[in-house]
């Protein structure tokens, strides 16, 4: 991407701080009610003018139906699409990646000791950051900028149920990867095919151990959390000898060999390799005894019994309703209704986990609005929704900046260490040195952060600072304000302090 | 009870009782009562160079270029003699061995969990949650449930985010790091409207909380900071502990009794160094830290224990890197004022081969919840059942250090 001149970077901020030309009356627009403007907090990170449009345009049930389908008209802006391609964690192919670690694995192995091996090592160590945090990024700006704001959530919503921790092991170099090629392509899919792509995608079975359950060295790890967190719940009511059998379903699902080495099979066993991409079954290392889960019988076959594990484990009344009260608890209420999370259970296996008729259910209830207590964001929310409402949708040069936004709140992406995810519930994101911290990062937004739009490696331009009053902020936000909030904006002293204390204010924290 | 209906009854308690607003809190620490700060070493310290087992052969067989030298009063760079078998590693000469003539440090070898992962991640979670073996609250951690069973002890947590040893408490536990400049970016004006905008919303306490704690924080420390600029000409070291400690030491002698702070840096796989090296600079920066602390604590020091824990000790053996790889058990360090201290605590074995585990690291024969109960037991008198609460099911071990 060219760098942009501190010139041409003026003349772009002088255009942002011109009033908004009256627009919303040559289309006779009127602001949005209070109902329009909570139902499209929750279907999107939050408000810009793209959104509202969309809303306009087409009407809640139509833009719903373009959501849930994948049609939303519009892409990324073409700036930040270029950024995203221009990142090597996206650019180049996983197995060349993984190819590339094992090389350079290997010439640190062969180098003699001694400061060269040092900084081979050191450097093998910034190029894994590095791709982790391309990944961060790109993860942070489809979020910012894409135009199916419901996808994107869903997207963010499922990279936190099947949640990976990218420092472990090799992840770095895998988690651009899992969101792109794992997550993303489901999100709106069937659940029992999302379970699927993480099952064999190389994070995951890194970050749970698969990649080392073979037969005679059983590892439990992954086997317990596909049941309890990621599909069943932890009270669903299987047993320690169901974990048992599933792990033991489960060995031989491993990765491919990235380094050139040709595995060889016997005849009997050669046809039962599976491959797909990076992800390997290897019947060598698979332990081929008959087995018992949640009561049914699976005979030792392959990798078909992992297969048949997963259609019965989704298909379990638990796993309907555990996935309906996780959706409900991110979307709708931090103690979801029950009747709604019981319909949109019923929704789940009548449909066989479709999950776009689940979130269908969910977001044309009444209850989605109608739960009481508002949901507080959590920092990524918060962070996202800040830059809509700040940029409207004008491209960042650089997004590191929401990274490390999110450093200091404490929910980066990929960088949770256990593996049940970041919290979704208010309280989680609340205590007092959060607080702070979030008015702090609220601050940073409002006042204008240079680096948000000087390339990686440029030198910084004289920071602009973002202008909220704009034509979005009185449809959308301005008739809706607390009289607390009105009373601490008036006392704003410059516009950037309007900015931060806009940002901060009660009204924006929650949805 | 489940973790919900605990928060939702937290939440009735909390609404009760208005005065449980930290604000209220900020003055509130009772004078006399003891003061503990955690201290956490992230990724996994080598403790057999810092407390060095001198007496055996072995430990000099397995590390031909990391061990650290027999006791030898003509060698600086010899372990320094803490008894017949242990020496200390001689970065820590003018910081922690003063403290242990003193008999304000005791060590605990052979000490960590029985999580058997030799994961970072998962031994750190391990050690935070502090409950038994794979089971229980991924939320919940053992200071929180320390912090519930006991009363007049305001904890705080100087990270940046709240560790999971605080999470899961039903009181809020405030966090703020005091690594960098503890200047607050708010004045009391934008402070007090801010606060004003949450009136009357269930976020007002936390809000004007957080406000308040980094404005009384900077308030606080301006006087320390001036006179450590001026100390050091400049500005106070960044990366040095004992500029966060002076800090934290403000903050732990008036208005908190329960502390955490973490230290990264300990993994040490490759060019540990012996006596003089990485693993040494980060030891004098540590023992300088601790050492700060109680000289800033002055009087206080009397009531103050710091303990200092790492999720696993290093292979016994350095590896082909002239590092050492991830281990199991490794070295607690008690410190205070008034401790039971100058000796190796708890239960020992032979420094051998056979002893190792799995042929690899130090075993673990005390277990940190079982210690720790014990010496929370001790410190605060606390009952059977107040104990089983934050350690659930450990077996209280009392080496009788406070």
């Amino acid at each position: 991407m060219a760098m942009r001149s501190v010139p041409s970077m003026r003349r772009r901020l002088v255009a942002l701080l011109l009033p908004w030309p009256l627009l919303a009356a040559a289309h006779g627009d009127a602001p949005l009610q209070r109902d329009d403007v909570a139902w499209l907090c929750r279907d999107g990170f939050g408000l810009d003018s793209a959104l509202v449009a969309g809303y306009r345009q087409l009407g809640r049930n139509r833009l719903l139906d373009a959501q849930l389908t994948d049609r939303v008209p519009g892409r990324l802006p073409p700036a930040v699409a270029a950024l995203i391609a221009g990142y090597p964690a996206l650019r180049t192919p996983p197995d060349q990646l993984l190819a590339q670690w094992n090389q350079a694995q290997e010439r640190i192995k062969a180098m003699p000791e001694g400061d060269a091996k040092v900084a081979a090592r050191n450097d093998l160590q910034k190029q894994g950051n590095q791709l982790a945090q391309q990944a961060q990024q790109a993860e942070l700006l489809q979020a910012v900028y894409g135009p199916n704001q419901l996808k994107e959530q869903m997207v963010w919503f499922w990279l936190n149920h099947f949640s990976v921790y990218a420092p472990k092991g090799r992840l770095r170099w895998e988690v651009a990867d899992y969101e792109e090629h794992a997550i993303r392509p489901h999100a709106l899919g069937r659940f029992r095919d999302l379970v699927m792509a993480t099952l064999k995608s190389p994070a995951m079975l890194e970050y749970l151990d698969n990649a080392q359950n073979a037969k005679g060295h059983v590892n439990e790890n992954y086997a317990r959390e596909l049941m309890e967190l990621h599909t069943l719940g932890v009270d669903a009511g299987y047993t320690q000898q169901d974990v048992q059998q599933l792990a033991l379903i489960l060995t031989g699902a491993g990765i491919a060999p990235v380094d050139g080495r040709v595995e060889r099979f016997n005849p009997k066993m050669a046809p039962l390799v599976v491959r797909d991409g990076l992800f390997e079954f290897n019947p060598n290392r698979h332990d081929f005894g008959d087995k018992v889960l949640l009561g049914q019988a699976i005979k030792g076959s392959g990798f078909d019994e992992v297969r048949q594990a997963v259609d019965l484990i989704v298909r379990q009344p638990a796993c309907a309703r555990f996935i309906s009260r996780k959706l409900a608890g991110y979307f709708v209420a931090d103690q979801p209704p029950p009747a709604l999370v019981e319909r949109m259970a019923r929704t789940f296996q009548r449909s066989d986990g479709d999950i776009a008729k689940v979130l269908r259910t969910m977001f044309t209830s009444k209850e989605l609005l109608a739960a009481g207590a508002p949901k507080f964001k959590d920092p990524t929310q918060f962070v996202v929704s800040a830059m809509r409402l700040a940029y409207d949708g004008r491209p960042v040069a650089n997004a590191l900046p929401l990274v490390n936004w999110l450093n200091l709140l404490g929910e980066p992406p990929y960088g949770r260490i256990t593996p049940d995810g970041w919290p979704l519930d208010g309280a989680s994101w609340s205590s007092s040195g959060q607080m702070e911290t979030r008015f702090e990062v609220a601050r940073a937004i409002g006042y204008g952060s240079a680096q948000l739009f000087t390339p990686e490696g440029a030198a910084q331009p004289s920071p602009g600072f973002p202008l909220l009053t704009t034509r979005l902020y009185y449809d959308a936000v301005e008739p809706y304000l607390s009289a607390a909030t009105r009373a601490g904006l008036a006392q704003a002293r410059s516009q950037q302090e309007w900015n931060a204390l806009l940002l901060s204010s009660p009204d924006f924290g929650y949805r | 009870m489940n973790r919900r209906q605990f928060l939702r009854n937290a939440a009735l308690a909390a609404a009760a009782l208005p005065t449980l607003s930290f604000s209220s809190r900020l003055f509130a620490a009772p004078a006399g009562s003891p003061r503990l700060l955690f201290v956490f070493l992230r990724g996994g310290y080598d403790c057999n160079n810092l407390l060095v087992p001198y007496a055996s052969g072995f430990y000099y067989e397995a590390r031909p270029t990391l061990a650290i030298a027999r006791p030898d009063p003509n060698d600086a760079n010899s372990a320094i003699a803490l008894d017949a078998h242990w020496g200390l590693n001689p970065a820590l000469r003018d910081s922690i061995h003063p403290l242990w003539q003193k008999k304000q440090v005791a060590f605990v070898p052979f000490a960590g969990t029985d999580d058997l992962s030799r994961s970072h991640f998962e031994t750190q979670d391990n050690i935070e949650r502090g409950q038994p073996g794979q089971a229980g609250d991924y939320r919940s951690g053992f200071l929180a449930r320390l912090s519930t069973v006991l009363t007049g002890v305001p904890a705080i947590a100087f990270t940046n985010n709240l560790p999971l040893s605080f999470q899961g408490s039903p009181r809020d536990v405030p966090n703020i790091s005091l690594k960098g400049d503890p200047k607050a970016r708010f004045d009391e004006r934008q402070s007090a409207i801010l606060a004003g905008m949450y009136r009357g919303t269930p976020l007002a306490d936390a809000a004007s909380d957080g406000l308040a704690l980094r404005r009384s924080v900077s308030m606080d420390l301006q006087n320390l900071e001036e006179e450590m600029v001026r100390a050091s000409r400049g500005a106070p070291s960044a990366s040095s502990f004992a500029t966060e400690t002076r800090r934290i030491a403000a903050l732990m002698r008036d208005r908190y009794r329960l502390g955490f702070v973490d230290v990264g840096g300990w993994d040490t796989h490759v060019n540990q160094g012996g006596a003089v090296g990485q693993l040494s600079s980060n030891l004098r920066n540590l023992g300088d830290g601790l050492a700060a602390y109680a000289d800033a604590l002055g009087e206080a020091w009397n009531d103050t224990v710091v303990v200092v824990v790492s999720e696993f000790g290093r292979t016994f053996r350095e590896n082909g890197d002239r590092g050492t790889d991830h281990g199991h058990g490794t070295v607690h360090w008690v410190l205070g004022g008034r401790i039971n201290g100058g000796r190796v605590a708890g239960e020992q074995v032979a420094v051998a081969q056979p002893s190792l585990l799995q042929d690899r690291d130090y075993p673990v024969l005390n277990n940190y919840r079982d210690v720790y109960a014990g010496l929370f037991g001790r410190l605060w008198g606390l009952g059977r059942d107040q104990l089983q609460t934050v350690f659930p099911q450990a077996r209280p071990r009392d080496l009788q250090l406070a």
